[in-house]
């Protein structure tokens, strides 16, 4: 077990220096520069600049070494914990991911805490008996919460809950201060996309196990349904939810980009496609880096928890 | 009785209708169908307005057709037609919109008039937006570059993520390792994120969207594809083509790849819901399509900052509801095909 968590590990650190180098590459190209030009001096200031003052200007902000040179650098700065600086904000990248991260953790934090309980119960109720009323009513509903894109439950739930009923506020800026009321609505959003997936999932676990013969034996024996459910049933029911629910912590980073953008929510899903759109180098490294650290350990605790929980699965 | 009773009456129908349902009368349709569809779509600049319309009229009937035997195939799950039903709306809907009696999507006429209003002449179904475009002709029009870039996108990725797939399961040692690190250096990035780098590396257009769904979406095809190709690569038919001394590429295409079709088709219903999910969300974003022609995306992203009270929410109400019809329909079709392979 500890060989196949070091080898995954490995391999996480191999893929992250694949994608900062190959980051490094694809925005060194000339396009971006003269994006962060425009936006630093304005249009007209850099179509007036001649070629001499736009090197002197790459010179001053060092972009004009070659990027494997800018790289090494970067590297050498991670080491003693320097992520570098952002050409948007001129803010020191550590403190503004950082600051990001805590936001959109707690959005992930509510929408974990609320999809996880509501996607399981309907799961198991649903999967309990295959084929009855209760099955067909969610299994409808969450195909149709989950064919519902971010984008289209964003604005369902905008328009109705912010612009009719004014119950929460169309905008998650909080620029006026910190407000839990504006977390509503992008929790909502994330909560019904992501809840029909994982209830689906719990269903079809649910229903394997319940066809089994342990279980029919239990049923048999003439032990209470809720016993046989409750102390049989959920135990080996609860081992595939499990890992698809850790897995949705990948599936929430793609999420939260539309969802704070939609809502303004200063969050790091924002503050990846704000980077993305400047070409903002260092920003963009730092947060990539944490998505895919943030993907790639969600997989081994899925991995590493799926053969933790079932003991039919060994790695060999 | 049952079976006596469902006897059409006219004999030359079923006929026609079995003739329609061999593979290759599908493709022809299908191709019929798609190819003008996709011409239209993508050489919008490059064809004469004039000429432009008639290009369409093939594939109008072509569509028809395709919706019957599709619903006359697939009959006996109910979820698979309701999901045919809604997907075929659009299509139809896309080859049939130039000869509607719509008015130019383009056109502004009355900025903000609500639902049902007459004015200037002109009676507004679904309104107009905060230009005065007739959101009705714009709904229309929006979905023809939903489907036609997101067929293509997730076509594109399927090719690349089959053959990959494929060479890695069947060939296996190097191919394999090699294949399957690039894959894992692509799935550790979220969804989203790998979409927004490529787009802004690339530059936001249609074409460049098939290149961002082909290298989100190739990996995890290829994982499907290469479990498949390991399940079946050990099987007597392949040996004895191997002894027959066919060619591997042969052996993947016409033994391999057939066999494994079944779990493809199912995920490639899904993918295609994911694709068109993609496409609305990158738009969005301002990194997919490009204004000025209708698109769902863009209504909603331009609706976004005006719609700003009750009275005009239907500016994003509408494409919402459009795009998430689309979707419900391709997942739709997927829960049908997989509860029909399960029953047989």
């Amino acid at each position: 077990m500890l060989k196949l968590i070091a080898s995954r590990l490995l391999q996480m650190l191999l893929i992250m220096g694949v994608v900062s180098a190959l980051l490094f590459f694809i925005f060194d190209s000339d396009k971006f520069k003269k994006q962060i030009a425009v936006a630093e001096l304005g249009g007209f200031a850099v179509s007036a600049l001649s070629d001499q003052d736009y090197q002197g200007w790459l010179e001053r902000k060092g972009l004009n070494v070659p990027f494997y040179e800018r790289y090494a650098k970067w590297v050498g700065g991670i080491l003693t914990g320097d992520l570098g600086k952002s050409y948007q904000t001129n803010e020191p990248v550590a403190t503004l991911v950082a600051d990001r991260l805590k936001k959109t953790g707690i959005l992930g934090f509510w929408v974990f805490a609320l999809m996880i309980p509501l996607s399981l119960t309907c799961g198991i109720i649903a999967g309990m008996k295959e084929g009855s009323a209760q099955d067909r009513i969610t299994s409808f509903i969450s195909i149709v919460t989950t064919s519902l894109p971010e984008i289209a439950t964003a604005v369902v739930l905008m328009s109705v809950f912010a612009l009719w009923l004014k119950w929460f506020p169309a905008n998650s800026a909080m620029v006026g201060g910190w407000n839990w009321l504006a977390l509503v609505l992008p929790v909502m959003t994330l909560v019904l996309y992501d809840f029909g997936y994982v209830a689906r999932m719990t269903r079809a676990s649910m229903a394997e196990v319940m066809t089994s013969q342990y279980i029919r034996t239990a049923i048999l024996k003439g032990l209470p349904y809720k016993r046989v459910i409750l102390r049989h049933a959920l135990r080996n029911a609860l081992i595939a939810p499990f890992t698809i629910i850790v897995l949705q912590m990948n599936w929430l980073l793609s999420g939260v980009v539309v969802v704070e953008f939609f809502f303004q929510y200063a969050g790091f899903g924002k503050l990846l496609l704000d980077a993305a759109l400047f070409g903002d180098i260092y920003v963009i490294q730092a947060a990539t880096l944490v998505a895919v650290f943030v993907a790639v350990l969600s997989q081994i605790i899925s991995d590493v928890g799926y053969s933790f929980l079932n003991p039919r699965i060994r790695f060999s | 009785m049952a079976a006596i009773t469902s006897i059409p009456v006219s004999p030359s129908a079923p006929s026609l209708l079995k003739t329609l349902q061999q593979p290759r009368a599908l493709i022809a349709l299908v191709l019929l169908m798609w190819i003008p569809l996709t011409l239209y779509v993508m050489l919008a600049g490059a064809i004469s307005e004039t000429v432009r319309p008639y290009l369409l009229l093939p594939a109008i009937p072509a569509a028809f057709l395709l919706y019957g035997i599709a619903v006359t195939s697939w009959r006996e799950s109910p979820i698979a037609v309701i999901g045919l039903t809604l997907i075929f709306f659009w299509l139809i809907i896309a080859v049939t919109v130039p000869f509607l009696p719509l008015v130019d999507p383009d056109k502004p006429i009355a900025p903000f008039a609500p639902i049902g209003a007459v004015k200037n002449n002109h009676y507004f179904v679904l309104g107009a937006d905060f230009k005065g475009r007739d959101m009705l002709a714009r709904t229309l029009w929006g979905c023809q570059r939903v489907l036609v870039w997101g067929v293509t996108a997730t076509f594109v990725a399927y090719v690349v993520g089959c053959m990959l797939g494929l060479l890695a399961g069947y060939l296996g040692g190097w191919w394999d390792q090699a294949i399957s690190f690039i894959a894992n250096v692509l799935l550790s990035f979220p969804v989203m994120v790998l979409f927004i780098l490529i787009m802004n590396y690339l530059g936001a257009s249609g074409f460049n969207i098939v290149i961002a769904v082909t290298f989100a979406s190739a990996p995890a095809i290829m994982r499907i594809v290469r479990g498949l190709t390991f399940d079946t690569k050990n099987r007597d038919y392949i040996f004895a083509a191997q002894t027959r001394g066919e060619h591997p590429l042969r052996i993947m295409l016409y033994e391999l790849l057939p066999n494994a079709r079944g779990p493809i088709i199912v995920d490639a219903c899904l993918r295609l819901g994911y694709t068109t999910v993609a496409i609305t969300t990158l738009t969005f974003l301002g990194l997919g399509l490009q204004p000025p022609d209708p698109d769902w995306g863009l209504m909603i992203k331009e609706a976004a900052n005006v719609a700003k009270s009750p009275q005009f929410a239907y500016m994003l109400l509408i494409p919402a509801l459009s795009v998430s019809s689309l979707i419900l329909g391709f997942n739709l079709i997927a829960d049908g095909l997989r509860e029909m392979s399960l029953r047989d």
